[in-house]
């Protein structure tokens, strides 16, 4: 396949010609790709694709996102996502089969305003999404900083292999929860770190695109080892990164020894 | 139409000093207003719009949802010190009919049935009130959908055409709308080659016509190319090009 170099591009934009496959964020017309977002074309081996700088977040299935109880009828919870859809939580996914509203108090295993680290079950765009909280490592948020940034920053949050939270969790002695959908939860022993930790994250989130950004995180947090310094190809390359297992298990483990 | 004064001079310059196809100064902000999804400022000669865009969200009330698509609101409102005498800031006839036009000039661009079951907001706020706020309202709003990440087929510059003094001339302002002879609105999609909103308020004839459409894309393809430097200069700083680091 002809390579073609990355580039900026705003809707509308032509990327290529020629019989390319359109993957996300392009739309096909005739025999030319557009671009139908703002943000960065790239090729890759299976088709053309943007990768968008803006934009709210839309469930997929399998995403790992955060969310807050906002309500509850007798059978499921309601949980904001932070997407135009709002999720649904069965209450058989937390009570298990024998599930009845008659003899179990849904308000004991999670009250309205509760934090939850959920996956999503199913999504297709006509129903609801539905959410399980049945994993290793999901389930109801103790305690943390709450914030949110743009579901477009997740990926260069996270970095190549989650290098960009490790240098901020190491560096601020945070445990950091992100979700696919730009909700983030830090939690740290002392308020100065997580403070650190936060202001992170937000120069994170305003300058995700510029290149150099891992040096300038690094010098915010004074961290003295200068690596070789990392480039907007890592937008791309983790874009379809999910929640690392192993730092959520972590995190688990830290918070439940702390109760 | 009566004529009081010459709107034309000799020189061939019109009432603000410009020839008959060059555009009001126009410049657009992206991204001012932090609470919406995405935002756009623009000061189109005396005109100064504020465009800010909600969504998609969730619909309310919730039996205009559509299975299918998103839905598209658009409100065009002018607030009552944007223009000599206050204006009353209810809806006027105007106001609804601008929002309905708008709507459906911005409709064509944006691939609604990426958010079924959602709804998309646009506001569009004059905040002072020049000739051709219309157009300005378009071209502002459609900066702002693109700038709040929604999926679109192309942006939509709007510029007017008109006739003034027997001449077609580029993008009318006020006092020509007012006294000139024809005023033509026209938003356009460059890259589909498309036009999404085309009203006519005056008589031209066929020669006349073409004529003015001509000019209006012109127009329209000037402002295009502004909107696009305001996106890439949000979102991008000062590079207009991807730098390679390989």
């Amino acid at each position: 396949m002809q390579e073609i170099k990355r580039k900026y591009v705003v809707p509308g934009d032509r990327i290529i010609d020629g019989n390319f496959r359109p993957l996300s964020n392009v739309t096909k017309s005739g025999n030319s790709i557009f671009a139908t977002r703002i943000g960065i074309a790239e090729a890759t081996r299976d088709g053309i694709k943007v990768i968008p700088l803006s934009g709210v977040y839309i469930p997929r299935v399998n995403d790992i996102v955060i969310g807050k109880i906002i309500d509850h009828s007798s059978l499921s919870w309601q949980v904001d996502i932070s997407s135009c859809f709002s999720a649904h939580l069965p209450a058989q996914d937390v009570f298990g089969r024998d599930f009845s509203p008659a003899r179990d108090d849904m308000n004991k295993q999670l009250a309205i305003g509760d934090l939850v680290t959920a996956r999503i079950m199913a999504f297709d765009r006509t129903r609801d999404p539905m959410l399980t909280i049945q994993d290793k490592d999901l389930g109801r948020i103790p305690r943390g900083e709450f914030l949110k940034i743009s579901a477009t920053r997740v990926p260069r949050l996270i970095g190549k292999r989650g290098s960009m939270i490790q240098t901020i969790e190491q560096a601020t002695q945070t445990r950091i929860l992100i979700g696919q959908n730009g909700i983030v939860v830090v939690s740290g022993r002392n308020g100065d770190g997580t403070q650190l930790a936060i202001r992170a994250i937000r120069m994170v989130e305003e300058e995700a695109h510029t290149s150099n950004l891992t040096q300038r995180i690094k010098t915010l947090l004074n961290v003295p080892d200068p690596q070789p310094t990392e480039t907007l190809t890592e937008v791309a390359e983790s874009e379809d990164q999910k929640l690392i297992p192993e730092t959520v298990g972590q995190v688990q483990e830290e918070l439940e020894k702390g109760d | 139409m009566i004529q009081t004064r010459n709107l034309i001079d000799e020189h061939g310059l019109r009432t603000d000093g410009r020839t008959t196809d060059e555009l009001r100064n126009v410049k657009i902000q992206v991204g001012i207003v932090k609470n919406a999804d995405g935002s756009a400022y623009i000061e189109f000669g005396k005109n100064r719009i504020i465009a800010a865009v909600y969504g998609p969200r969730e619909v309310h009330p919730k039996h205009m949802a559509q299975p299918d698509r998103c839905v598209l609101r658009c409100r065009y409102h002018m607030s009552p010190f944007s223009t000599d005498t206050r204006k009353n800031p209810a809806p006027s006839r105007r106001e609804v009919e601008i929002s309905k036009v708008m709507r459906e000039a911005l409709e064509p661009a944006l691939i609604l049935e990426d958010y079924p079951r959602a709804a998309i907001d646009v506001f569009v706020e004059v905040l002072q009130a020049d000739g051709g706020s219309r157009c300005a309202g378009i071209s502002a709003a459609s900066v702002a959908l693109a700038d709040a990440g929604i999926n679109m087929r192309d942006i939509v510059p709007a510029c007017a055409a008109g006739k003034v003094d027997g001449k077609i001339v580029l993008d009318i302002n006020d006092i020509e709308d007012k006294e000139g002879s024809a005023d033509m609105p026209l938003a356009y999609m460059p890259h589909l080659e498309r036009v999404t909103l085309l009203q006519l308020d005056g008589i031209l004839n066929q020669e006349e016509f073409n004529e003015c459409l001509d000019k209006a894309l012109q127009g329209c393809k000037m402002i295009y190319e502004i909107q696009r430097k305001a996106l890439i200069q949000k979102y991008f700083g000062d590079e207009q090009e991807l730098k390679e680091e390989s």
